[in-house]
């Protein structure tokens, strides 16, 4: 069984908003519609965004950390918006695992949002239908595309590379490996709702070089000359720079 | 969560109807049984059985302003196999239908036609509608009750109250209704309506202390998947706001809420209890009816309340405007 997802690498976001800001451009323009806005440049401005990248501070000055963190719909294995649903507008479907609203069929009442623990629904103030990340399910199948463009449209535009898309139930695909090697997680485990996608978390990256990094010990034809050391005495850069 | 009022109309409104309907069949059921004189006045039970179904009707209407598209309500009748939603939709318009066929059926004379066994056509329509209104009362409750996010309403005690409130303010307007047509009945249904009342109060204090003991499941830690104790948002992503900031934050200060509550456990049960319990003795139709009236402004104050108390863990995300 196929289930897409996106894998969110904490440790690379830069908050940027690019996926936001395209995340909407793309699904404003499609078939299914725009995504309403209100004053957006008035007092009170509202708007409908299938995509948010939220900012966390952790931890206390002045040993803190920033934490950007995308929030959209999680595809859930479990989704608990599915079966509250009185008229199957919101379902999941069986081929690839994404969880959709049919926007003929919505009747607007926001249950799924009030079932929903991770608020990624938001109901269109105009449409009055609720909507959802698609996983731009109107793109990631697309004929016309390159092969390498068939991915969602936060995922072209994320230019950290923190945004990975794929099939989390196979285990070879580069979101399994990616969840597997990193410490992948989920959110909001407690309520059993299983997201299918996966969030990879904050590492402490250090960079540390060995002598054999910068010469070749084994220098296997003999030809690699010793590097010269600098002589005690001679001045280093710091100190021609703090004269 | 923010109270929807077309929601908080839709559940009082259908709780009198059903209450009403539900103390018009045991005032039938008792009399045929020979506990109660039958009630003389002609029309007791059409007239009780319109005014329960202009309740039932009034609350549906209340329940379309809930919908972003009134005209595909029918739609949320497809998914009674998961949705108690769907369900709620589904029994309530049958439920509807038996309480007109069994005014009809009382207006129309049918008790005179027995079908079987001395069951005639109105007994067996109220026994189905008397099933159809606990189902209903239960749907009602359940839709709330089985969102396990929400742990204020995730407890047997949400469709115990919808049934203890449902049947306390419908004895409460039966009272008034028999105090004005067949004074007769006034004090046996005052004397239940008292009953119920005291299992509503009894019920909802014990929700009352059981939410206040409630600790939340989720915390920003869970939510973000960071462990560290302490985790302060800077930023929802956004300056304005959205659906998430206005549909799961009720936007009141505590005092407001801590006013709501004492403002309905005052006016949903000492203040009724004492207006029904002077009308009854000095057999005053009219101040059972004002107990009735103001027992269903504090119902209106109590689902208020029941929707404030209500923490979405989706409130998580959503703290700081930046």
């Amino acid at each position: 069984m196929t289930q897409l997802a996106l894998v969110i690498d904490l440790n690379v976001c830069v908050g940027c908003q690019a996926c936001v800001t395209s995340c909407k451009e793309w699904n404003t323009s499609g078939a299914a519609g725009f995504l309403s806005d209100d004053n957006p440049y008035g007092k009170d401005p509202t708007g409908t965004f299938l995509n948010r990248v939220q900012t966390f501070e952790v931890g206390e000055y002045p040993n803190t950390q920033t934490v950007h963190f995308p929030k959209s719909c999680l595809h859930c294995e479990d989704p608990p918006c599915v079966p509250v649903c009185p008229t199957g507008a919101s379902y999941k479907r069986a081929e690839d695992g994404i969880v959709l609203v049919d926007y003929d069929k919505c009747i607007g009442c926001k249950y799924c949002a009030w079932a929903c623990p991770y608020g990624v629904r938001e109901v269109d103030e105009h449409q009055k239908v609720m909507k959802k990340c698609t996983l731009c399910v109107d793109r990631i199948y697309d004929q016309e595309l390159p092969p390498s463009d068939r991915k969602p449209a936060c995922v072209m535009a994320c230019p950290t590379s923190a945004r990975l898309f794929g099939d989390v139930h196979d285990p070879e695909s580069e979101v399994s490996k990616a969840i597997r090697e990193n410490a992948g997680y989920q959110l909001m485990p407690e309520w059993g709702t299983h997201p299918a996608n996966h969030y990879l978390p904050r590492r402490k990256q250090e960079l540390k070089i060995h002598d054999d990094a910068l010469e070749r010990v084994d220098n296997p034809l003999k030809i690699d000359g010793k590097l010269p050391r600098p002589g005690v005495r001679e001045p280093a850069l710091d100190d021609v720079t703090t004269w | 969560m923010r109270p929807a009022f077309s929601v908080i109309l839709l559940t009082t409104l259908i709780g009198v109807g059903q209450g009403l309907f539900l103390a018009l069949f045991s005032v039938e059921v008792l009399a045929r049984i020979g506990v109660l004189e039958p009630p003389a006045a002609p029309g007791f039970y059409p007239v009780a059985s319109a005014i329960a179904l202009a309740f039932l009707v009034a609350g549906l209407v209340a329940s379309f302003f809930h919908l972003g598209r009134p005209e595909r309500a029918w739609r949320a009748a497809a998914m009674w196999r998961t949705s108690w939603l769907s369900r709620e939709v589904i029994v309530l318009p049958a439920f509807m239908g038996c309480v007109f066929l069994y005014g009809l059926g009382h207006h129309l004379g049918w008790p005179s036609q027995p079908l079987v066994a001395g069951i005639d056509a109105t007994l067996a329509i109220g026994a189905f509608g008397t099933v159809l209104c606990l189902l209903l009362f239960l749907c009602t409750g359940m839709i709330y009750a089985c969102l396990k996010f929400l742990p204020e309403w995730h407890t047997p005690l949400t469709v115990i109250n919808y049934l203890a409130f449902g049947c306390a303010s419908g004895l409460m307007l039966a009272a008034a209704y028999a105090g004005i047509v067949e004074p007769g009945l006034a004090r046996f249904l005052a004397a239940w309506a008292v009953w119920f009342t005291a299992v509503a109060l009894v019920t909802r204090v014990a929700s009352l202390i059981r939410n206040g003991r409630l600790r939340p499941r989720s915390t920003l830690q869970t939510a973000i998947g960071v462990k560290h104790p302490r985790i302060v948002q800077s930023s929802q992503g956004f300056m304005g706001g959205s659906f998430n900031t206005r549909e799961f934050f009720h936007g009141r200060p505590e005092a407001f809420l801590r006013s709501v509550k004492w403002s309905f456990l005052v006016a949903v049960f000492p203040v009724p209890l004492a207006l029904l319990g002077t009308g009854t003795l000095a057999a005053s139709p009219a101040l059972v009816a004002a107990a009735f009236v103001v027992q269903y402004a504090g119902l209106l104050a109590e689902r208020w309340f029941f929707f404030a108390q209500a923490t979405h863990p989706q409130n998580l995300y959503y703290q700081r405007v930046a």
